[in-house]
């Protein structure tokens, strides 16, 4: 089930690379001055663009983990296959963080002073990315991560943090309120999990649901560590119009199953995030409850009887068929909502540094502002999810959301918001902090 | 919901846990009396139970309840094998020595989760009930299939009480935990005794998982929750007592869904964890065992 | 006799952290920030061993000192202007504070009985920082500001951002930590803990206050261990509940089996062994916890007194 075809090849070229490294710094004099500087002034053209993608191949992130790095070798192949960045090939370096912040933090340290890399990028999981962010930062290392997290937006990071490729949790709440309030229903339950994601979407969905007349009548906080839910569903008002859920982790499935069978046929309209059902099968039958309900998603998972171009340019390039399984395996289900963020991202970072001229470590500054100066993404091969709008001063980009429905064991989307619908007053700025 | 329906609902889930939890508190139990070893890898030899049933199932692609089924059957064995082979392999050669074990079996923990990473992968994976009963109350619907869990862990139960206390082997069992060394004199096999009964004590978790497989999905690190409570279970009920163990899961279960109406839920587990490591402390013997010899 | 092995002793503890301090003009950039870290954790396993290599009683729940110094250090950072050097007090402060509290209820009880009750507590400790998730962000976890990044003290200022100056710092903890355990351990404290060690009761009956020493040994080791923590938490300018779980009170216990319980250079060298053991590791396999698992049978099987013990038993009988 798990990802044969790559890893082996992928340490293989790590280890010729720990090889290269050993040997770079067992024949060189301390270079804790200016790092990597020497070493690329002799071979500027030809030595390789290195990114390092923090992966989480283990712990909770695994599901997540896999598919980021499926959709990362993806884009970096079609990059070198372009000629790479700057005309110098790109070389992608995966380590493993374990979904763990303080290995999370270890790793970035690695990329910067190991590998030496140009550039982290592909956290998700907030907590490894508030770990690991400080020491990025402190490290100089542009670190781009793919969270929807809200700690780059809101300002609490360091100018080195970008979210590029993926909206935050307050857009995509903010967004999709005035739809849920206009078409589900004005009285919201929300259940959400008790720790810090889950609180993002507590603080910032009531407001957006106030603001359209409506109102958040009962917030039901879980414990992450929860195995079991149903003793939580009567803590549901009955005059509840709206079931709004936001889980992650293993449990989602049992939370599906538990909901059916405490509603039955008779069930308020419920909307969730897909987060929750993101890497699961939609036809599990545990899950036929959930017709007729619906889901934020980021990227459609279903091929859409529109379908862009784009999007199935990048569905095959990525491995994925038109029920958003692997074209290799069909029960083994992509996080087709999320992972289109690590394409986008890795666009990005070419973009930026071609806009940069970047041509090694000492143009790292060139590169963060480069970054920052972006304004807007088109649709296209390189943004398959839909055009956007970066915000140069808090680092986060604002697009388009789309809102989908279950049925028959598929998901089609239903609304598709503007946007605008996901802006709001943004206060972060990172320009003001010294590069 | 009015409060009478949701007591009720809450007692069916509180029932539903403590059967789950009886099982598998049972089994470290029976090794902690037998034995005197603390396994810390219990919970995942529960996880491998859930994860093995996963696999059985599937490989059946008839009705679901063949596969059920045969997880039943199948699941245990092999998790009964590896346990059995650990014992001879790793707890055998520390002599049983309490301290020694407790970190031996902490590295079986990582080693059975990890295996299980690399093979099975880090989804969590559903198993299909043996069959789909919904049973509509005029407050709620409740799952026939934990009605069935319910049922199932009663009866095993009783299996495990009749062969304890009615049968040669129980007695031989109860021998070996009363006066080891008495035991060995009177020609007990002291050694087999303990391999069978760390084979049984995973067994019993491992049959509790593929009864709660269908609900809760097979996931590799699905293994700590059921060792912290069944922890706090044997603890309660006294290190060893059968009897205890039983009472203390009935108490723990239906008290955890009704406490967390009136506290939130994770203070609810601070309050509970806090409760019982001062019964350790105060009252070694548990709330209901016997006061140790 | 006792005297030149008191100064071989010496030489040898001396030695390793001139060695220390050396290695960083030589040390390439990443094992220069790995070793850091690696120190700050051996700290955190020293102030294990005390309890668990001197006392003999086995904690699962050392991560909840750990912690205590993690948070005391970094809320206190965080929410408020007291600055860096009051923040890491504080944080020591809560350790010792936690300690004795937790001491005078788990000394109650002994062997098996007592892992179980300080890992309940541990897992009692995570919860409290999930519940306070408003405060603590929970698994999350608080990024240090830009302004608990420096600070100046008699003088001299300090700039946490420099993988210079955290190293050296790192390396003066270690130092102390070093001196204060070689101090308790050789004098007649230690030979009375390692008297507890070997047989309570009869060390009771010699007429001594045996649980006033298990609670001095446990509060000097909780202490050790928050001082890893508040330095950690202010050095790498992070705090999440994750250093909470009951995996770094494993991670405690291994390292310090690794290297060798009751052996004062023990902890050290087991973290930095282990350190490197799944960073190499990680880069082959996806499951190096697989590794942690391993190695935790094999010494108990095999090597029962560890690397530092073994060479001490064999060798070295001299050996601290």
């Amino acid at each position: 089930m798990t990802d044969k075809t790559s890893a082996p090849k992928s340490s293989v070229t790590r280890r010729t690379t720990l090889l290269g490294m050993g040997a770079a710094t067992g024949a060189g004099i301390l270079s804790s001055v200016s790092p990597g500087f020497v070493r690329y002034s002799h071979a500027q053209t030809s030595a390789p663009i290195k990114l390092g993608f923090e992966c989480h191949r283990t712990g909770i992130g695994a599901s997540y983990g896999r598919w980021y790095e499926r959709v990362a070798r993806a884009a970096v192949k079609i990059i070198n296959e372009e000629g790479g960045i700057n005309g110098r090939p790109v070389k992608l370096i995966v380590e493993d963080d374990g979904t763990d912040p303080k290995r999370g933090a270890e790793v970035v340290e690695k990329f910067a002073t190991q590998h030496k890399v140009d550039a982290v990028f592909g956290t998700l999981f907030s907590h490894v990315v508030v770990a690991a962010a400080p020491r990025a930062g402190e490290l100089k290392m542009p670190y781009l991560v793919v969270s929807e997290g809200t700690h780059v937006s809101s300002g609490s990071l360091n100018r080195y943090c970008f979210q590029p490729g993926i909206t935050d949790v307050r857009s995509q709440v903010t967004s999709v309120a005035p739809w849920i309030t206009q078409n589900l229903g004005k009285k919201v339950t929300m259940i959400f999990p008790d720790y810090a994601f889950g609180y993002d979407h507590r603080d910032n969905l009531p407001p957006a649901i106030k603001a359209q007349g409506g109102e958040v009548v009962e917030m039901i906080a879980v414990p992450p560590t929860e195995t079991s839910f149903t003793r939580y569903l009567p803590r549901i008002p009955a005059d509840t119009d709206v079931l709004y859920h936001i889980m992650v982790g293993p449990a989602v499935l049992t939370f599906v199953t538990e909901l059916g069978q405490f509603y039955g046929s008779q069930r308020p309209q419920i909307f969730g995030f897909i987060d929750s059902v993101e890497a699961v099968d939609l036809s599990t039958p545990q899950l036929s409850f959930l017709d007729g309900t619906y889901f934020w998603e980021g990227m459609p998972r279903y091929a859409q009887k529109d379908q862009s171009e784009w999007d199935k340019f990048y569905r095959t390039a990525v491995g994925v068929n038109e029920n958003g399984a692997s074209i290799a395996d069909p029960k083994d289900i992509a996080t087709y909502a999320h992972m289109y963020g690590v394409w986008e991202t890795l666009f990005t970072i070419k973009q930026a540094m071609q806009t940069a001229g970047y041509n090694g470590p000492q143009d790292k500054a060139k590169f963060i502002e480069a970054l920052e100066a972006i304004e807007t993404f088109e649709e296209g091969r390189d943004h398959p999810q839909g055009n956007k709008i970066f915000n140069g001063k808090n680092h986060q980009v604002y697009g388009h959301h789309n809102i989908s429905k279950v049925e028959g064991g598929r998901m089609d989307v239903v609304h598709r918001t503007s946007i605008e619908d996901g802006m709001y007053e943004v206060t972060a700025d990172y320009t003001k902090m010294s590069l | 919901m009015a409060f009478g329906p949701f007591l009720l609902l809450a007692t069916l889930e509180g029932l539903l846990q403590a059967a789950v939890l009886t099982l598998t508190a049972l089994g470290l139990s029976l090794v902690f009396g037998v034995m005197r070893v603390v396994n810390v890898a219990h919970g995942e030899f529960y996880m491998l139970g859930a994860v093995v049933a996963w696999w059985v199932a599937s490989m059946f692609s008839l009705h679901p309840a063949v596969g059920f089924f045969a997880a039943l059957v199948i699941s245990p064995l092999i998790v009964g094998a590896i346990a059995f082979a650990s014992e001879r392999l790793i707890l055998k050669r520390l002599n049983y020595d309490p301290e020694s074990t407790i970190v031996a079996t902490i590295g079986m923990l990582y080693i059975i989760q990890q295996t299980v990473l690399l093979t099975y992968g880090p989804d969590a994976r559903p198993v299909s009930a043996p069959f789909y009963y919904r049973i509509q109350l005029p407050w709620f619907g409740y799952s026939g299939y934990n009605l069935f869990v319910i049922a199932a862990a009663i009866v095993l139960l009783l299996a495990v009480w009749f062969v304890l206390s009615r049968t040669r082997l129980g007695l031989i069992m109860r021998a070996t935990q009363f006066d080891r060394e008495m035991a060995q004199a009177f020609g007990i096999p002291i050694e087999r005794v303990y391999a069978f009964v760390f084979a049984a004590g995973a067994m019993l978790a491992a049959i509790a998982a593929v009864l709660i497989v269908p609900i809760r999905q097979a996931h590799y690190l699905m293994g700590l929750d059921p060792l912290l409570l069944s922890f706090i279970v044997v603890i309660l009920g006294g290190l060893g007592s059968l009897r205890g163990t039983v009472i203390a899961a009935l108490l723990i279960g239906l008290s955890d869904g009704i406490i967390s109406v009136f506290f939130s839920p994770t203070l609810a587990k601070i309050i509970s964890t806090l409760l019982v490591t001062l019964v350790l402390v105060f009252k070694p013997e548990g709330l209901f065992g016997a006061k140790a010899r | 006799m006792r005297s030149e092995n008191t100064i071989r002793v010496i030489a040898l503890h001396v030695g390793v952290l001139a060695a220390l301090f050396l290695v960083q003009f030589v040390l390439p950039d990443y094992h220069h920030l790995a070793l850091t870290r690696v120190m700050l954790l051996a700290i955190y396993a020293m102030g294990y061993n005390m309890l668990f290599g001197y006392t003999g009683l086995l904690s699962l729940g050392h991560a909840m000192f750990f912690a205590a110094g993690l948070y005391g250090a970094g809320m206190t950072a965080y929410y408020t202007d007291l600055g860096v050097p009051l923040a890491f007090v504080i944080g020591i402060i809560c350790g010792a504070a936690l300690s004795l509290v937790i001491g005078v209820i788990a000394l109650r009880t002994t062997g098996v009985a007592f892992m179980i009750v300080t890992m309940m507590f541990g897992q009692v400790a995570y919860l409290t920082i999930t519940y306070f998730t408003d405060y603590t962000r929970g698994e999350e976890g608080l990024t240090m500001p830009t302004s608990a990044r420096s600070f100046d003290l008699l003088g001299l200022h300090v700039d946490l951002t420099n993988a210079v100056q955290r190293y050296n710092l790192a390396l003066g903890l270690l130092a102390l930590t070093l001196l204060v355990i070689f101090v308790v351990v050789r004098g007649p404290i230690g030979r009375v803990l390692i008297a507890i060690r070997e047989n309570e009761t009869r060390t009771l009956m010699l007429g001594f206050d045996t649980f006033r020493m298990k609670l001095g040994a446990l509060v000097l080791s909780g202490t050790i261990s928050a001082m890893a923590g508040a330095a950690y938490g202010l050095m790498f300018a992070y705090v999440g509940a994750t250093f909470a779980t009951i995996q770094y009170s494993i991670e405690a216990l291994l390292f310090t089996l690794l290297g060798g319980a009751g052996t004062i250079l023990g902890p050290l060298l087991g973290s930095i062994l282990m350190f490197y053991i799944i960073d190499i590791t990680s880069e082959y396999t996806q499951a190096y916890l697989l590794v942690t698992g391993v190695a935790l049978v094999v010494l108990v099987l095999f090597f029962p007194k560890g690397i530092l013990g073994t060479i001490r038993e064999r060798w070295l009988s001299w050996l601290p």
